[in-house]
């Protein structure tokens, strides 16, 4: 297990991470202007609307890019290699992320490859990752 | 020296205020039997001595990192105006904008803006050795592993790459045209000549695609400037070696990198120095020398490309033709850049001081006739932006 830090969520952050111990990816939409957003926040970026709401989205999306970390950072296990990458999803909106199941080569990690959430634990919450589609 | 000032309110650029001092620590590099606070109050006064005055002087201070009255009481200083902007690395290139502008409207009359980091050694660092896991950051990036700048700053690059047909070898160039100034430079810390494919192929692994010498060094060191108006430099020992503030910009974007508007542009350069641009009066034809705050091998790429001195997707072919190595039409980070001159963790206050010395005629290695110099400073990451116009001449 590569282990790392565990977030401490805040009160307008903490839906997203209740919600992904229930392997669910929350993000949040506004509802006056539609658009998505991340990170969580209580006024839409786009519009400054507080009309914003919460919910759950496929998590499919696609690898924009990445780093092979190879100085992993305690409390990380500095022996495994991270990849640490962005997404953006379907819905628009980018994450940073780690993507599992696949080696850390740069040839099994094609840029704008499809990829799908997948929730691993971490202390006492979950982290949304992601996995290549077609990758085991 | 009175410490109000009646003059009214000018203009902060066109040459109005001036950097009267400059200086380094004494040595930079490591530097164990230092603690950051005497890093900060030996580039203090090794500037101070550079401008011909005394702590005394001073009743503007700028810094980052520690408080301003950390600083200020430490030298003896009794500020009235003070400024702690800390946007990460280029903080130093805001606090040269602040006291301009604080210098023209009246509010301080000589400001001292010091940098002092144990950033290799962690002397007197320890306030900033916590991992914070409640942020933006420390919820959506470190956890994921994104914490140290290797592993942060770095993400978008293969984006940038990729976008513009590029790839590693550009970064690579990056480093060999940044080590042939840093061979000309007996104060820089990686001086030995080095080739594209030992860059690639020899140097290990740090963060695919980025290579150790893709990275910054890691050191010690401080720097500061004494800034005031250009009208009172002539009572200056130091005013025949002044240099003007012709035009500035400042740009702040997202705390964290998945949220940059554009992975492969970063938006805060543009902004930022189109308004230096604008406000020096300036077209990229008439900069001499230019500064652009190298942590990582990406950034020259970017600041080529994000101020408009080549086109998009050209900022490779630009650097590998040797335009920004000694000789060329654009010489680029002429004390070897973060990459192979110093690298404290806050690299903004060397950036400025290697444009100071080359529009006073004092490099290391010294470029022909240097009338401007544009530096380009980052922060925190892609999330802030500085863009500063010196000249040696007051238009």
């Amino acid at each position: 297990m590569a282990g790392g830090a565990t977030p401490t969520p805040t009160p307008d952050t903490a839906p997203f991470w209740e919600a992904a111990k229930e392997d669910r990816l929350a993000i949040q939409q506004c509802r006056s202007c539609d658009r998505h957003y991340f990170y969580p926040r209580d006024y839409c970026p786009h519009c400054s609307s507080s009309e914003v709401t919460w919910h759950d989205v496929a998590g499919n999306g696609r690898l924009v890019s990445y780093i092979i970390n190879y100085r992993p950072f305690p409390p990380a296990n500095p022996d495994i290699p991270q990849i640490i990458a962005l997404v953006e999803l379907d819905e628009g909106v980018r994450m940073l992320t780690n993507i599992v199941g696949s080696p850390a080569e740069p040839d099994a990690l094609p840029l704008d490859a499809p990829v799908s959430v997948t929730f691993e634990p971490r202390g006492d919450w979950k982290l949304p990752m992601f996995r290549l589609d077609g990758a085991r | 020296m009175t410490a109000t000032s009646t003059h009214g309110v000018t203009s902060m650029h066109g040459g109005n205020v001036a950097v009267v001092g400059a200086a380094e620590t004494t040595e930079i590099g490591v530097l164990p039997e230092m603690s950051t606070m005497q890093l900060h109050a030996q580039a203090a006064h090794n500037a101070l001595a550079d401008a011909g005055l005394s702590p005394a002087d001073i009743d503007g201070l700028a810094t980052g990192g520690p408080l301003p009255m950390e600083v200020s009481h430490y030298l003896g200083i009794t500020p009235r105006w003070v400024d702690s902007t800390m946007v990460g690395g280029c903080s130093f290139m805001l606090h040269v904008r602040h006291a301009a502008a604080a210098i023209a409207a009246g509010a301080a009359t000589t400001v001292l803006i010091t940098h002092g980091e144990s950033g290799r050694s962690r002397i007197g660092m320890s306030r900033y050795s916590g991992m914070v896991t409640d942020t933006a950051s420390g919820q959506f990036e470190v956890p994921y592993g994104s914490l140290l700048p290797y592993a942060t700053f770095t993400v978008p690059a293969l984006r940038f790459l990729h976008d513009r047909g590029m790839s590693r070898t550009d970064l690579a160039e990056v480093v060999v045209a940044q080590r042939e100034w840093a061979m000309l430079n007996p104060r820089a810390f990686r001086r030995k000549p080095i080739t594209a494919d030992e860059v690639l192929n020899s140097s290990p692994p740090v963060a695919y695609p980025f290579t150790r010498d893709m990275c910054c060094v890691v050191t010690d060191g401080g720097g500061a400037l004494v800034m005031t108006s250009a009208q009172r430099t002539a009572d200056l020992a130091s005013g025949d070696r002044a240099v003007y503030l012709l035009g500035s910009g400042e740009a702040a974007e997202s705390p964290i990198m998945s949220q940059m508007t554009d992975l492969s542009s970063f938006a805060a350069f543009r902004r930022s120095s189109a308004e230096a641009f604008a406000t020096a009066g300036l077209e990229h034809d008439d900069i001499d020398h230019l500064m652009g705050y190298d942590a990582f091998a990406h950034l020259p790429l970017y600041i080529l490309e994000d101020l408009g001195f080549v086109a998009r997707g050209e900022s490779g072919g630009f650097i590998a033709s040797g335009a920004t190595r000694p000789g060329g039409s654009l010489p680029m980070n002429t004390n070897g850049g973060g990459l192979s001159y110093t690298h404290t963790g806050m690299y903004g206050m060397f950036a400025m001081q290697e444009a100071i010395r080359q529009l006073r005629g004092e490099a290391a290695a010294q470029v022909p006739g240097v009338r401007t110099s544009f530096v380009q400073g980052v922060g925190m990451y892609f999330a802030a932006s500085s863009s500063l116009i010196f000249s040696n001449q007051r238009p």
